[in-house]
């Protein structure tokens, strides 16, 4: 295998394509590096193999042979080599390395791999389903957990722990299986505690032109029996009735709203896989062009259809929503498999009608839930392997989409930022983590991926200060409860912080985000520093009741006790910076009187110095003897001044 | 002429209103002179709606007296009384917003339609409202404005050795729109002003707008020379350029229109300064559409927005058709070519267009937007429009008198200044923190130069005021 360097190439600035940075392309086995020689602190661009989309080699030119690697991450890189020669090897290898044939060659299984096995098998627990379908409240009086799936018998593509209707018997369950593809049957995704509605998933019945099936006409009978305020349910079916039609020649089809009772059937009009990967291809070809005139951007947006697929994924979301949350009524959602545009609906419908998912750990389960669990095609959709190029389509891309334009019209709303939206985009594709390796939990299990790969959820979660919204407000009336975004067509933007994301020269000049996110962080600095500040008062006042107690003969005798120290107990509640000021006159006091040569003015401290950001700033210890340097400046620290022993001694010394 | 003459009824009850955002409600209406306004009596809102009828663009009626249309109504929510005749009257506003008052009665609905009507398109500048409205916080002895060109001018310390503050517009003589003061180069004293000016469309001479202290370089703007078919030449307006450059080698000169424009321009009258005349200065053409264009690029925009039938492909082709976008862009990379001029190069610019009301006064204030971070505070930002839009002569009466609604035709009518707000919106998203001001004011003054409380946007130009 190729496994050496090329030196002299060439890195082109996609951008501005003007200026090229000239280094040496290392291919490893995991990663593509280049490793910039002319500036003084080396810089280095990592590619992973596994996130390399495709190779081109163009015609080679007088200075070179250039080869433009695009990435699943939308990084574009165009190289130039010097050697034809070389090129073509980069080229051969990089090809065969970026489209392994097993699962065992993907990165995740060699990341490292030596971590200890009990931290990696916690790590693995951090996102747990039982606790999450406990936390919608089931099982419970309507809704039970089936055993009909476990070793997958009932459906190799679902996971093993399934809830369905308490009503719902073994052979109800096997019989509804049969007649669906792949033995998806109508299976719960979201139980809305509030009303007892809830969304049901599955896959397409297989109807043809009249067949029909007892048992699951009893399942669907069985979902609205186990709603108790309804008497029907609606049947949302995601696709274009035309495609749906045409199903039906092969023997698949759609719900005969005659032979089941009490149903509403619905269709929703979300394009297929083969539609949606042909639209983002259009639209990336509209974002990296370079210096586009405004008509080509929008004409070019247009013609991709890429923001009307989302806003119909959006709109159907939003049907679901007023389903359940205003109607009280159920939802079945159904495809043609029940795992693509399915997942899309069910996972935009719980985060508009659940604040849960709008958090961090929410939005991690409900992709594990909706996604992972229910066998959406991870590699085959996100092209880990070297498989159908017709496989490949960014159906979680639109997920993640939806949800950040939902982000983008609650701002408040949601406790994660754009990053971790974008993070989780780059993982699905980088195979770093076992997270979305395989189709389905049955294959995963069999990989073995919980004691061979890390989670990306426990890696997530130890950063999450990287991925918290700072305009998050949990308790704002509009971000509580059901989310009812606006659905014009305007609302919908292109999202160029995704699809851009390497083009650094686009995007804006200055975050407000990153700004409040600092902002965060130094106050919690501060209140820290705060708060150790506040102990060490507490030791010094401590210590200090002794010498007090020592010095109260004085005070009361004293005539002039003019400088009049504010009481014992306001000192034992300094908590902001302005009380200090108090507790240095109080401590200073004594030596007033005795040292009046020195004449020491204790003045209260100013407004504009009193910085409890800058300790250093107060740390202004010897100003006991220089009275007069001191006089408006800063009374020395208290703690100092108490433990100073040449201090006390006077103190002693006078009384 | 009295209001009363243009009020046939005054008031009229159990009126419903209708408003983006808000439940319909039911109240009185009242025509005024100005206003229209409405209140609902014990209703939870105190506070009774006020509407400038300056404020109105269009006025759509519909009239329904038949019973049997009733029926076929009711079925679509609308709250007809049976056997009484009713009109319905669709307010649409300068400020973009559409009001429904449904009215009971059809002869007091078509009163109130042609009274609105009459009263919203009064064209005497000292009936309006402005006039006679007197806020309880200020009187009119207070000063007026925020900036002028005489403290714009003490401001800048460093330019007191090259440059002026002459009076030579004092009356009003040498140019009708530009204000009484201006800045010009220490070395050119004011006859030769009065020639130049006269070489130069409407008297606007080139004058001082921005001065770079980094490079010690100048944004100046003017209106085309008058140079003409035959290519005249005037020694002053020469001169004039020459001692701005005075010391450095280049200056550029910004022509907002296409060089096949300026070309044009000549047959009538106007022209560009030409390469052998004007030594050291180097031309350059951005085309930047105004008036007509730009207006109908705005109601395309806005009917593009109000289009109710929710597909994302017709709102994107409609956005792209309408060109409203393309003209944002143009005028904010024009203006980016003039603050790199400035700030880069260190060159001075000089900024015209054909009048020099519009597209220069445009370019000019972005670019000093970009360069110049006292201009994005509030108090600068609204000196700035003060000094580049109100003093300097855009003739907002005339830009203003309709907005995108209006079936009028249309004369002088053109959204500059709107189209201003959005690419300061646009500058302000991509650096969110670099402006001390926030979209409220943005949207305010958008209404308020359409029609306002305030007299600070009425009339053309300074001497009218």
């Amino acid at each position: 295998m190729f496994n050496r360097n090329v030196e002299n190439v060439r890195l082109i600035d996609t951008v501005t394509s003007r200026r090229a940075s000239v280094g040496t392309l290392y291919l490893t086995a995991t990663h593509t590096i280049f490793v910039e020689n002319e500036t003084e602190i080396l810089t280095e661009t990592w590619v992973l193999h596994s996130l390399v989309f495709s190779v081109e080699k163009q015609a080679s030119t007088t200075t070179g042979c250039p080869l433009l690697v695009r990435c699943k991450n939308f990084q574009v890189l165009q190289f130039v080599i010097p050697q034809e020669r070389d090129c073509h090897d980069v080229h051969v290898s990089l090809l065969h390395l970026s489209r392994p044939e097993h699962y065992e060659e993907l990165y995740c299984f060699s990341y490292n791999a030596n971590s200890d096995r009990e931290d990696r098998r916690k790590a693995w627990d951090f996102i747990n389903l039982k606790a999450e379908y406990s936390r919608m409240g089931l099982p419970n009086h309507l809704w039970k957990l089936t055993p009909a799936n476990h070793h997958y018998k009932v459906s190799d593509t679902y996971p093993a722990d399934l809830y369905v209707p308490k009503s719902a018997t073994p052979p109800v369950i096997m019989g509804s299986s049969k007649f669906r593809s792949r033995g998806r049957f109508p299976t719960l995704s979201y139980y809305y505690k509030e009303n007892h509605a809830a969304i049901c998933r599955s896959s397409q019945p297989l109807s043809g032109f009249s067949a029909r099936c007892l048992e699951d006409e009893q399942m669907l009978e069985a979902i609205v029996r186990s709603n108790p305020r309804s008497d029907f349910m609606y049947v949302v079916d995601t696709r274009p009735k035309l495609n749906a039609m045409a199903n039906r020649a092969a023997g698949k089809g759609y719900e005969n709203e005659d032979n089941y009772s009490n149903i509403k059937f619905h269709f929703v009009g979300i394009e297929n896989i083969h539609v949606m990967r042909n639209s983002l291809q259009k639209m990336l070809e509209v974002s990296e062009a370079h210096f586009p005139s405004m008509s080509y951007f929008l004409e070019g947006l247009e013609s991709s259809g890429w923001l009307k697929h989302i806003k119909a994924v959006v709109d159907a979301g939003v049907f679901i929503t007023k389903a359940i949350a205003e109607e009280g009524i159920s939802v079945l959602v159904h495809c043609s498999d029940g795992w693509d545009r399915t997942a899309q609906v069910c996972s935009v419908a719980s985060v508009l009608l659940d604040p849960y998912y709008r958090t961090l750990k929410g939005l991690m389960v409900l992709i594990e839930r909706d996604w992972v669990s229910f066998g959406h095609k991870f590699s085959h959709r996100n092209n880990h392997l070297n498989g159908d190029p017709k496989e490949v389509s960014p159906v979680i891309d639109q997920f993640l989409e939806c949800v950040w334009q939902l982000s983008e019209q609650f701002p408040c709303a949601f406790e994660y930022n754009e990053r971790f939206l974008i993070t989780i985009h780059h993982h699905v594709y980088s195979c770093q983590y076992g997270n979305f390796i395989g189709n389905n939990q049955k294959e995963r299990t069999e990989l073995g991926l919980q004691e061979k790969t890390h989670s990306l959820w426990t890696y997530l979660w130890k950063n999450r200060t990287d991925y918290i919204n700072p305009l998050y407000r949990p308790d704002h009336s509009q971000t509580q409860g059901v989310l009812r975004p606006l659905t014009a067509p305007y609302c919908f933007k292109f999202w160029g912080a995704l699809y851009n994301r390497f083009d650094r020269g686009i995007h804006p000049r200055q975050s407000v985000m990153e700004y409040l996110m600092a902002i965060r962080e130094e106050t919690q600095q501060l209140e820290e520093q705060l708060a150790s500040h506040e102990m060490k008062i507490l030791n010094v006042e401590k210590q200090q009741k002794k010498s007090v107690n020592l010095e109260t003969n004085m005070f009361d005798r004293s005539p002039a006790v003019w400088a009049s120290p504010p009481s014992n107990s306001s000192v034992g509640l300094a908590n902001t910076p302005g009380d200090y000021s108090g507790l240095g006159g109080f401590l200073k006091s004594p030596y007033q009187q005795k040292e009046p040569e020195n004449s020491l003015l204790i003045l209260p401290w100013p407004q504009e110095l009193r910085k409890p950001t800058d300790p250093d700033l107060s740390t202004n210890g010897d100003d006991q003897e220089s009275g007069i340097a001191g006089l408006s400046c800063l009374s020395p620290p208290n703690e100092e001044s108490a433990k100073d022993p040449d201090s006390d001694e006077t103190a002693y010394s006078a009384a | 002429m009295e209001f009363s003459e243009h009020i046939k009824t005054a008031n009229v009850e159990d009126v419903v209103l209708r408003r983006p955002f808000y439940q319909p409600t039911k109240g009185t209406l009242c025509v005024t002179g100005h206003h229209l306004i409405f209140s609902n009596r014990g209703g939870d809102s105190a506070r009774p709606f006020l509407l400038l009828l300056r404020n109105i663009d269009a006025i759509e009626k519909s009239v329904e007296n038949l019973l049997g249309y009733s029926r076929l109504f009711s079925s679509t929510g609308q709250s007809q009384r049976p056997s009484v005749s009713s009109g319905t009257i669709t307010l649409k506003c300068k400020d973009l917003c559409v009001l429904q008052l449904d009215i009971p009665g059809m002869e007091e609905c078509l009163n109130i339609a042609s009274s609105i009507e009459s009263l919203s398109s009064l064209e005497t500048v000292s009936e309006m409202y402005p006039f006679f409205y007197r806020p309880p916080f200020l009187s009119l002895q207070d000063q007026w404005g925020l900036s002028s060109t005489e403290q714009h001018y003490a401001q800048m310390k460093e330019i007191h050795d090259g440059w002026r503050v002459s009076q030579v517009n004092r009356d009003y003589s040498v140019s009708p729109s530009y204000p009484p003061a201006v800045i010009v180069p220490h070395s050119i004293d004011d006859e030769t002003l009065v020639k130049a000016a006269r070489f130069r469309q409407g008297g606007r001479f080139p004058v001082l707008c921005y001065y770079h202290r980094e490079t010690g370089t100048v944004i100046m703007r003017s209106s085309q020379p008058l140079s003409g078919a035959n290519r005249k030449r005037c020694r002053e307006d020469e001169l004039l350029l020459q001692a701005v450059i005075d010391g450095s080698e280049l200056g550029y000169i910004i022509d907002t229109r296409s060089s096949q424009q300026a070309q044009q321009a000549r047959m009538t009258g106007g022209g560009f300064e030409s390469k052998s005349c004007y030594r050291g200065w180097k031309r350059l053409h951005r085309q930047l559409e105004k008036g007509k264009v730009l207006q109908e690029s705005l109601i395309k925009l806005v009917e593009a927005c109000g289009d109710q039938s929710h597909s994302v492909d017709r709102w994107l082709s409609k956005l792209e058709n309408s060109k409203w976008l393309s003209h944002v862009q143009t005028a904010l990379s024009t203006a980016g070519l003039v603050a790199e001029c400035v700030e880069r190069d260190g060159h001075s610019v000089l900024v015209h267009g054909s009048e020099g009301t519009d597209t220069s006064l445009l370019v000019s204030s972005l670019a000093q937007l970009i360069l110049d971070p006292d201009s994005r505070t509030l108090a600068g930002f609204l000196g700035l429009l003060e000094r580049e839009w109100v003093q300097a002569g855009h003739p907002f009466q005339q830009r203003c008198a309709h907005s995108a609604y209006s079936h009028v035709r249309l004369r002088h009518e053109a959204p500059v200044f709107v189209l201003l707000l959005d690419c300061v919106w646009q500058l302000a998203r991509q650096f969110p923190l670099a402006m001390g001001f926030s979209e409220p004011l943005l949207l305010r003054l958008a209404k308020e130069v359409y029609a306002s409380d305030y007299g600070t946007f009425l009339c053309n130009s300074d001497q009218e005021r």
